[in-house]
């Protein structure tokens, strides 16, 4: 069985908030879903599956009760945690779910408030004595990742700065963007050392705010008034060190995750428009692009310099909202809105200025957890009908 | 380089106990599988390879080469080198690198196991050998 073509994304909601001392985690997510549903043009009473990750306070039941679903309807629940790419997971899940005929309109959150709130912890598996004395934190994990790269395939600071300054010249247009300023190699390797060899400018932001989809059957969604948009392929995956063996840390799960949605979709990377793709940092794309099959595993610094990842300018235009790198990370998760700007290109909706011609296939793709460490990854192909 | 960072107490469970009663005697022990002769890090019951449960502690030399690190140069209590050794006996362990110039580490660089206490069993580190 496939789900090639059997759900659509019919809402999409981005909070336009990256500050929000005044409202409570729940709160941003009723907005998100609030925001999904009315750009879906249905009523919440349809919602009969529901999604959420950690991010969700207290888990789905509570969310489910706080949200007011219909629990008479409601007969499909997934909390799938897998960090940052949770939501491309729930998206594929919801897909399964749709094409089982387990649910037929499923409502996926994210929203939270690090800037402003106090984040969960991260809980702690077996390794727990043997790393956490260790300090791994995003930074250094990526570091770890981006050190070995460079000593490998030799890539440098200076391509690595590219992403970043692709995602600025996108950021500029977005009058929600943290960082809207643009900014050149030369800025991101100018910024402070974080943990070597990341750069400050190398780092996505931390932001408040949130994201939210509606996932329906073909359908339903044709009998509503948004472009059409539909999930033609996907793939999950996790890496990690197993017991130590073989340690690569230049690659990630997306090498499994992304020839599976490939797969399904019956296409191929150069067959994509454009590319939502997970920028917690900038290794993070560097790899995922390779991974995904962009380019060969060690040429990603190649791909990805002298402005390829501009829309209007390079081959494979990325993140045209400006991504975590310069717009936003709600809940420093940034699967959600890697969806969400894929769907906006798809259904013409972007920026003028990033919007990129004849967009028919885009791939979101993110990872979660920590890349050096243990981790998961998600790819979705969405292609507009 | 001195050491002023308090280091958190292994929680210790049945699986890892020998682990930390070694360390507590300086030794710094990983699992071998008897049935495909496997090692590895951290320490399991069953074999993570082949799923045997035939494992045997094994005291490993300690020495090993720098896989990969990262200075991390902020935190709470001071700047701090994370990183993952490759041992002599094949495993590669997440650890930090001590009581050596952190500026100047490099990837391949040979490093040996060294013992930071704790309020409970020692903690296993690296330092350039």
């Amino acid at each position: 069985m496939t789900i090639k073509g059997k759900a659509y994304i019919a809402g999409i909601y981005e909070h336009p908030t990256r500050h929000a001392p005044d409202k409570s985690t729940a709160q941003l997510h009723a907005e998100v879903a609030k925001g999904a549903i009315e750009d879906a043009g249905i009523s919440k009473d349809d919602i009969d599956g529901y999604f959420c990750a950690g991010d969700a306070p207290g888990g789905a039941w509570p969310m489910v009760d706080y949200l007011g679903l219909n629990t008479k309807k409601l007969r499909h629940i997934d909390s799938t945690e897998t960090g940052g790419c949770s939501y491309i997971i729930h998206l594929g899940h919801a897909a399964e779910a749709i094409a089982a005929g387990k649910c037929s309109i499923a409502l996926v959150t994210l929203a939270g408030k690090p800037r402003t709130g106090a984040m969960p912890p991260r809980a702690s598996g077996a390794e727990v004595d043997f790393e956490t004395a260790y300090g791994a934190t995003t930074h250094n994990a990526y570091g770890m990742c981006a050190m070995r790269h460079m000593h490998d395939y030799g890539t440098t600071s200076e391509q690595l700065a590219w992403i970043k300054v692709a995602a600025s010249h996108h950021a500029q247009y977005n009058p929600y963007a943290m960082l809207k300023d643009v900014v050149t190699v030369e800025d991101v390797l100018n910024s402070p050392m974080i943990s070597d060899p990341l750069h400050r400018m190398d780092c996505c932001v931390v932001s408040d705010g949130g994201g939210a989809l509606i996932v329906t059957t073909p359908e339903i969604a044709k009998s509503l008034k948004k472009p059409l948009v539909r999930l033609i392929g996907h793939g999950e995956a996790m890496k990690g060190p197993r017991g130590g063996k073989d340690l690569d840390l230049t690659y990630s799960a997306g090498v499994w995750s992304g020839p599976r949605a490939f797969e399904e979709a019956g296409i191929t990377p150069k067959d994509i428009k454009y590319a939502s793709i997970y920028d917690s940092f900038t290794i993070t794309v560097l790899m995922q692009l390779e991974d995904l099959g962009f380019c060969k595993k060690g040429e990603g610094g190649k791909f990805v310099a002298d402005g390829n990842l501009i829309s209007g300018v390079g081959k494979l235009p990325f993140n045209t909202d400006g991504g975590g790198l310069c717009s936003n990370h709600p809940v420093n998760r940034g699967g959600m809105t890697k969806i969400l700007e894929a769907v906006r290109q798809l259904r013409g909706e972007a920026h003028p200025k990033v919007q990129v011609k004849n967009c028919d296939l885009a791939i979101a793709h993110g990872t979660g957890g920590l890349l050096g460490v243990r981790h998961a990854a998600s790819t979705a192909i969405l292609e507009r009908v | 380089m001195s050491e002023v960072k308090k280091y958190p107490a292994p929680v210790t469970n049945p699986e890892t106990s020998a682990f930390w009663d070694a360390a507590k005697e300086g030794k710094f022990m990983i699992k071998r599988c008897t049935a495909c002769g496997e090692a590895h890090y951290f320490p399991r019951s069953i074999c993570p390879f082949c799923y045997s449960d035939k494992t045997v502690w094994e005291q490993a030399s300690g020495e090993g080469t720098i896989y990969t690190y990262s200075l991390m140069r902020k935190s709470p209590t001071g700047p701090y080198a994370i990183g993952y050794v490759t041992l002599k006996e094949g495993p590669s362990v997440q650890t930090n690198f001590v009581d050596c110039d952190l500026e100047k580490l490099k990837i391949g660089q040979k490093v040996k196991v060294v013992f930071k206490p704790t309020d409970g069993a020692p903690l296993p580190f690296f330092t350039v050998a």
